[in-house]
């Protein structure tokens, strides 16, 4: 069972701080993202004021990353969640129709070009924005601004439960992953892709009992569903 | 060790709903201030009926009773007050983000608040000695410490019987006589659940052997041990090296 330290999902986004941004409330936090990435969402297409309102939003969110003392750098990294996103953005000037223009040598689609130039430059925004508020606020923190925001108290519940036993269950998988290669399987050949998916029906019977235990635990602590915590 | 005894169990049968019948009419009473240890191989029984005590299953036949109050839906919040269960796995027992959180579950769910809350929080911390843990979050301590914790969430309450399920398994040596120390200092009732016979003969004085379904022993936990025929009888055997009569009766 390990004491799972350094990996697990939501710890390595974040980076501990103290600064102004960190000690933020979580909730304003959520409200001044989502309002954010809708004003990014609606910068118009045609416009020809949208190029700088895009270098506008960017200088936000890099404000707001030197503001939290929070290593440039560190966000980019982690940008690279983008790169199936840049891989499709990419491609939309070659397949897409519409008069053609040359760049570099290639000829691509220029409406194409443009659509291509706006799905990246927002998509770009919405991440790096994302991730700011990531490293700037700890899954705890992220649940008690939901909320204070009035998310229904089942669903912050169960996100909780989710954020707890992420690291349980994967340290399951991969000692069941250790198991399994220690007799002979090799997760990597497609041969083994039959174990591999009998494992992980496992797996989520596993977790299913242990939810069960984990429930019965709760009632004999006097949990009672729908009563307000 | 007179008056109302914390747990008394009459002709307690059960049947799981496919039909398997685990149960076959137990009879068992604890007194105050007692230290029982509940032995029997796997498959005996032993934690269906523990799952019996605060009334997460419901007896078949017989009755339940805790401190004189009959387990029934009517009473199920205050007996799982009286009845603190610390089960096998902490990962099982402990599911929020901090230590001190999860120890506040069972009194918030009591309505406790406020400044109250927090004093039992910090005492039941302190008691197991993870005060200094209180922030944490549970799944970086290590598996003693887990333990510790559970124990304390479930202290937290004020029990008036505490039932710990297999509390030495999975545990290194020291954290076992650790946890022994620690359970040795609570004024407290305990049910102990174990296939750890040396750790029953230093803790608890009376052993309850249940085999099949039934008891089939009830004697100072001495007695138990040394009784070769019913230790072979009931799949119970000491580890290798253990005497007893070596360790003498530690609890006369």
């Amino acid at each position: 069972m390990g004491a799972g330290h350094g990996h697990g999902a939501g710890r390595s986004l974040h980076h501990p701080g103290h600064s102004r941004v960190h000690r933020a409330p979580a909730h304003l936090k959520v409200v001044a993202l989502v309002t954010f990435m809708l004003v990014v969402v609606a910068t118009p297409r045609g416009a020809s004021w949208a190029p700088v309102a895009y270098a506008a939003y960017g200088a936000c969110v890099l404000a707001v990353v030197l503001a939290a003392r929070v290593p440039v750098l560190f966000v980019v990294r982690r940008m690279v969640v983008e790169l199936p996103f840049v891989v499709f953005a990419v491609l939309v000037p070659f397949v897409a129709t519409g008069p053609r223009t040359e760049v570099l040598g290639l000829t691509v689609s220029e409406p194409g070009l443009v659509a291509a130039g706006h799905l990246l430059a927002k998509g770009t925004i919405g991440v790096a924005a994302a991730l700011t508020m990531a490293s700037t606020t700890t899954a705890r923190e992220l649940l008690g601004g939901l909320e204070r925001l009035r998310m229904p108290a089942l669903l912050v519940e169960i996100m909780g439960f989710m954020l707890r036993y992420v690291d349980v269950v994967t340290g399951e998988w991969s000692r069941m992953l250790v198991a399994m290669r220690s007799r002979g399987c090799d997760p990597r050949s497609p041969r083994h892709w039959g174990t591999l998916a009998r494992g992980l029906g496992a797996l989520f019977i596993r977790s299913y009992e242990r939810g069960e235990r984990v429930h019965l635990a709760m009632l004999s602590r006097g949990y009672d569903v729908g009563r307000a915590r | 060790m007179t008056g109302v005894p914390v747990l008394d169990l009459a002709g307690v049968a059960f049947a799981y709903p496919d039909g398997r019948q685990a149960l076959f009419g137990v009879d068992l009473r604890v007194d105050r201030g007692e230290r029982v240890a509940l032995l029997g191989p796997n498959g005996a029984g032993k934690t269906t009926l523990v799952l019996h005590l605060n009334g997460i299953l419901r007896p078949g036949a017989g009755s339940v009773t805790v401190s004189g109050t009959p387990v029934e839906k009517a009473t199920l919040a205050q007996v799982r007050r009286q009845v603190g269960i610390v089960f096998q796995d902490p990962d099982d027992q402990l599911f929020s983000g901090t230590v001190a959180d999860d120890v506040a579950f069972g009194p918030r769910n009591a309505g406790v608040r406020g400044p109250e809350l927090d004093r039992r929080v910090a005492a039941a911390l302190e008691q197991v000695g993870m005060a200094a843990y209180a922030d944490r979050a549970p799944h970086h301590l290590s598996f003693g410490q887990r333990r510790r914790v559970a124990i304390a969430t479930v202290l937290v309450m004020e029990p008036e019987v505490l039932v710990l399920d297999e509390p030495s398994s999975n545990l290194d040596p020291a954290s076992r006589r650790e946890l022994a120390d620690l359970l040795g200092t609570l004024d407290v009732t305990v049910l102990m659940v174990t296939h750890d016979l040396p750790y029953a003969l230093q803790l608890c004085e009376r052993s309850v052997v249940l085999s099949e379904g039934v008891v089939v022993a009830d004697a100072p936990t001495y007695d138990v041990l040394t009784d070769a025929a019913l230790m072979a009888r009931h799949r119970l055997e000491l580890p290798f090296g253990f005497d007893p009569r070596a360790v003498g009766n530690v609890h006369p």
